[in-house]
């Protein structure tokens, strides 16, 4: 495995035991082979139950491979140092409401053990560059989704990482929002900074990605850089989504 | 050991910052302050049983705020989902059980130590001496009885998926322990085989919470328990505390979470 890539996924599968008598254990990924480049922004693309979110899992550590491997800049995923040049933003972020905006975003800092005059930079940075500056002294309790999605990349972001998983980050979010985190991707790329993300928004992925995956029932269908795909199946990459999970539509016109 | 101790402090955080916490801690302080400071016409007996019954409402209390408090950590965390916030940063799961346990025990500490604190000083405003290293050995071991509690409940919250079941499960078998242990092996005494080595091996296992109670010693004014007995009962807590501690981290790197 090459340490210079930084998400590096060979012959994954992830099987879920059977949660009892007579249901049959369920293959979430199967031979999954994938490679994310350093300074690429890449978009897992997949129907409900296609993959994507245990393959986000099994790359955090929060599930384990039953075969195969995934590793973070070279280091097996499991291993928590893996994750300190790493950020990431759940689907549905929620913090502790207890805490302010600048504390969450210092608790988080001190985990990475960033040094206090760098921490209280970053904590600015991040809050300036989510636009919750204003916001950084309320208790995360009285935020909107907007704002919660918001502090949740700022929390993403606080460690400067080398790669982001972001799941679903437009979700919930109003147009605004969206645009504004469209926004804060490509900057991320153009600062240099991998992007793994997934997303059910394809024409989001269109614009804002280099190259997407598409799974369909824990396996890897097609993979490529968006232009080459359009080029290569001669269609948009919702059309070449809909063909690749085999789409057939329901309701014929009388 | 930095990532334990930020992780725990965010335990002490949430604690001062809900106010039910306070709501326990200032109607036991109401109460001990209360009971402790009549004298009744200088009646000994009435005297020792106000103090009985105050530091009984102290062993309730801080047993309550130990299990309510623990049983929560890990499925709130699951919960609100900032656990997995929480776990995609450089953190292992065995530094989120031992920050969470040292959180709750430090707090229970704290609640414990305000408990102690009303009582030494509404025994000492009655003219009473101030007694303080029996005092300390009372508060010591209570604590200690409390880390075997919350190390043991803190497993529970891997086991059970509902805090509701792991806390109501915690306090029948600490109330069991405090009542029954002690017992436990002149009962297997009179049963057949193989109830009675059942019963003794129960007896063996079990954390024998009811060493840590010191009540008696403060009620009834006797003298200091030898330091070394307290000694090998902090070191049988923490050997007890650290099994119910490397269980909890087994389950918990064992348990698939699915974001």
């Amino acid at each position: 495995m090459n340490p210079n890539y930084p998400v590096e996924i060979k012959n994954l599968s992830v099987v879920y035991p059977s949660p009892g008598r007579g249901v049959p254990a369920k293959t979430a990924v199967a031979e999954l082979d994938l490679e994310i480049g350093q300074g690429e922004i890449f978009g897992l693309l997949g129907p409900n139950g296609a993959g994507k979110t245990t393959t986000m899992n099994v790359l955090l550590g929060f599930v384990n491979a039953t075969g195969g491997e995934a590793k973070l800049f070279g280091r097996a995923a499991r291993d928590p140092e893996a994750r300190q040049s790493l950020g990431y933003l759940p689907e549905l972020t929620y913090y502790y409401k207890f805490l302010t905006a600048e504390e969450l975003l210092r608790y988080y800092a001190r985990i990475f053990k960033i040094p206090k005059p760098e921490r209280e930079s970053r904590v600015n940075a991040v809050l300036k560059l989510v636009d919750l500056d204003h916001a950084r002294k309320r208790l995360i309790k009285t935020y909107s989704k907007g704002m919660q999605q918001r502090i949740g990349l700022a929390q993403a972001l606080i460690n400067d990482p080398g790669l982001l998983i972001l799941d679903e980050p437009t979700s919930g979010l109003d147009p605004v929002g969206r645009m504004q985190v469209r926004e804060i991707i490509k900057r991320l790329k153009d600062e240099g900074k991998t992007v793994l993300f997934s997303s059910h928004e394809l024409g989001e992925v269109e614009t804002v990605c280099d190259r997407v995956a598409i799974l369909h029932e824990g396996r890897l269908r097609v993979v490529g850089a968006v232009d080459a795909l359009a080029k290569e199946h001669n269609c948009g990459l919702e059309q070449l989504f809909l063909r690749v999970i085999n789409y057939q539509p329901r309701l014929q016109s009388a | 050991m930095n990532n334990i101790t930020i992780i725990s402090s965010i335990v002490l955080k949430e604690l001062i910052r809900r106010k039910d916490a306070y709501v326990l801690l200032i109607v036991t302080a109401l109460l001990t302050i209360l009971a402790g400071s009549v004298h009744f016409f200088g009646d000994l007996k009435m005297v020792r049983y106000v103090k009985e019954l105050c530091l009984l409402l102290v062993w309730i209390s801080s047993v309550v705020i130990a299990v309510t408090l623990t049983a929560r950590q890990i499925h709130v965390e699951r919960e609100s989902r900032t656990l997995f916030s929480l776990l995609s940063k450089p953190v292992s799961r065995n530094q989120v059980i031992l920050g969470k346990f040292f959180g709750c025990w430090i707090a229970c500490g704290f609640a414990l130590l305000a408990f102690y604190g009303f009582f030494v000083v509404t025994a000492a405003s009655r003219g009473e001496h101030w007694r303080i290293p029996e005092h300390f050995q009372a508060f010591w071991m209570h604590w200690v009885m409390l880390g075997i509690v919350v190390a043991m409940v803190l497993c529970g919250s891997l086991i059970f998926t509902a805090p509701s079941s792991n806390a109501t499960i915690s306090f029948v078998i600490i109330l069991g322990i405090l009542m029954l242990g002690r017992h436990l092996a002149k009962i297997a005494l009179h049963m057949g085989q193989p109830a009675q080595n059942i019963t003794l091996g129960v007896f063996y296992a079990l954390p024998h919470l009811e060493f840590y109670d010191l009540r008696d010693l403060i009620i009834h004014d006797w003298p200091l328990v030898k330091w070394s007995a307290v000694l090998l009962a902090t070191v049988y807590g923490m050997v007890y505390a650290a099994a119910f501690l490397g269980l909890a981290c087994l389950f918990f790197r064992r348990k698939p979470l699915n974001a």
